[in-house]
C-alpha cells in the first residue's frame, strides 16, 4: 500500500541538498508560514522563495495552500506517509495473525461436522 | 447455493483492513468464512488463541497465554524470547458477539479494545475497535508520526553529509 519509489527519494534528496530548502523546513517544523515571511527570513526574492518551495512541494516534503492573495505553506505529505506506514505495518501484523486464525477456523468446523455425524450416528 | 465445478480456484483470502476513524480510534475489520460461535471461541480459549496471535511468519512466539475470559477476568501475553507482556481485564464477554478488554501495559496511555463478531450467511465479520485516551497516546503507539518525520530529516541530512564526505575525497 505504501510506497516509496525511486523518484520520491531522488526528489527529497535534491530538495534537501540545498542549505536554503533545508532552512526552510526547519522553519516550517516549527510554523506555517506564508512565501513572504520566508523570503524575509531568508533575505530573498518573492520569486527565489517561491522556486525553492516549488522543489519541496514537488518532492512532498512541503504543501501550500492559496487562500486570498497569501500562499501559506507547512510541512507536507511525508508525515502522512509517516503515519500510512506504520499503519500499514499494524495492518500486515494483523492480516498475519488473521490468516493464522483462517487455519484455527477451519479447523474447528471440520471438527464440528465430524462431532455432527457420530452424534446422528 | 450456486453449483460448484471442479476447476473453480480457491477461494479469495479475506481482506484485512486499518483505518485511522479519528484522532483517538483505530478499527480492523475481516470478515471469516466461519460461524460467529467458532470464531469467538478461537479468541477466548487460550489454547486456540495462541495458535494465531503470534504468527511464525511475523517471527512472534508466546511464551505464555492466560486468559480469565469473562467480566472482571484478566489476561496475560508474554512473548518468546524477551518476556515482553501484553496484560489486561476483560470489560464485557457477550458470547459469540462482543468482547471488550484493557490494554494496561502500557500504562495510562492503553487502548480499550472492543471485539465484535457479526455473522452473516454462515459468515462472521469481525470488527476490532481499539479507543486510546488520546491522540497522543495512539500516536506513541504507531511510532509517533511527527518525531519519525523529523528523524527521516535527520538522517536524510546525515545521509547527505556522508554522501558530501565520500565525493569530496573521491
Amino acid at each position: 500500500m505504501v510506497q516509496y519509489s525511486r523518484t520520491d527519494f531522488d526528489a527529497s534528496f535534491a530538495a534537501l541538498s540545498d542549505a536554503t530548502r533545508r532552512g526552510v523546513l526547519e522553519r516550517l517544523g516549527r510554523a506555517d508560514a506564508s512565501i513572504t515571511d520566508l523570503a524575509e527570513k531568508f533575505h530573498m526574492t518573492l520569486t527565489g522563495m517561491k522556486k525553492h518551495v516549488d522543489v519541496l512541494e514537488q518532492a512532498g516534503l512541503v504543501t501550500t495552500e492559496k487562500v486570498g492573495r497569501v500562499r501559506t505553506c507547512k510541512l507536507g505529505l511525508r508525515r502522512l506517509d509517516q503515519e500510512a506506514a506504520w499503519i500499514e505495518r499494524y495492518r500486515r501484523l494483523w492480516d498475519a495473525r488473521f490468516d493464522e486464525l483462517d487455519k484455527v477456523v477451519e479447523e474447528l468446523k471440520r471438527k464440528e461436522k465430524v462431532d455432527g455425524r457420530k452424534k446422528r450416528e | 447455493m450456486d453449483a460448484r465445478r471442479g476447476n473453480e480456484p480457491a477461494p479469495m483470502k479475506n481482506r484485512t483492513t486499518v483505518e485511522r476513524k479519528s484522532e483517538r480510534e483505530l478499527v480492523v475489520t475481516r470478515t471469516f468464512n466461519g460461524p460467529a460461535r467458532i470464531v469467538f471461541e478461537a479468541w477466548t480459549r487460550p489454547e486456540l488463541f495462541k495458535r494465531w496471535w503470534a504468527p511464525k511468519s511475523m517471527g512472534m512466539s508466546l511464551r505464555s497465554c492466560e486468559m480469565d475470559v469473562r467480566v472482571g477476568g484478566t489476561y496475560r501475553l508474554e512473548f518468546e524470547p524477551d518476556a515482553v507482556a501484553f496484560f489486561g481485564t476483560y470489560l464485557e464477554v457477550t458470547p459469540h458477539s462482543r468482547l471488550v478488554w484493557t490494554n494496561e501495559e502500557g500504562g495510562e496511555g492503553g487502548a480499550v479494545t472492543t471485539v465484535t463478531f457479526e455473522e452473516k450467511g454462515g459468515k462472521t465479520l469481525l470488527v476490532m475497535h481499539e479507543l486510546y485516551p488520546s491522540k497522543e497516546a495512539l500516536d506513541a503507539a504507531g511510532t509517533g508520526a511527527a518525531d519519525a518525520t523529523v528523524e527521516t530529516f535527520e538522517q536524510l541530512d546525515e545521509l547527505l553529509v556522508t554522501l558530501g564526505a565520500s565525493v569530496g575525497r573521491s
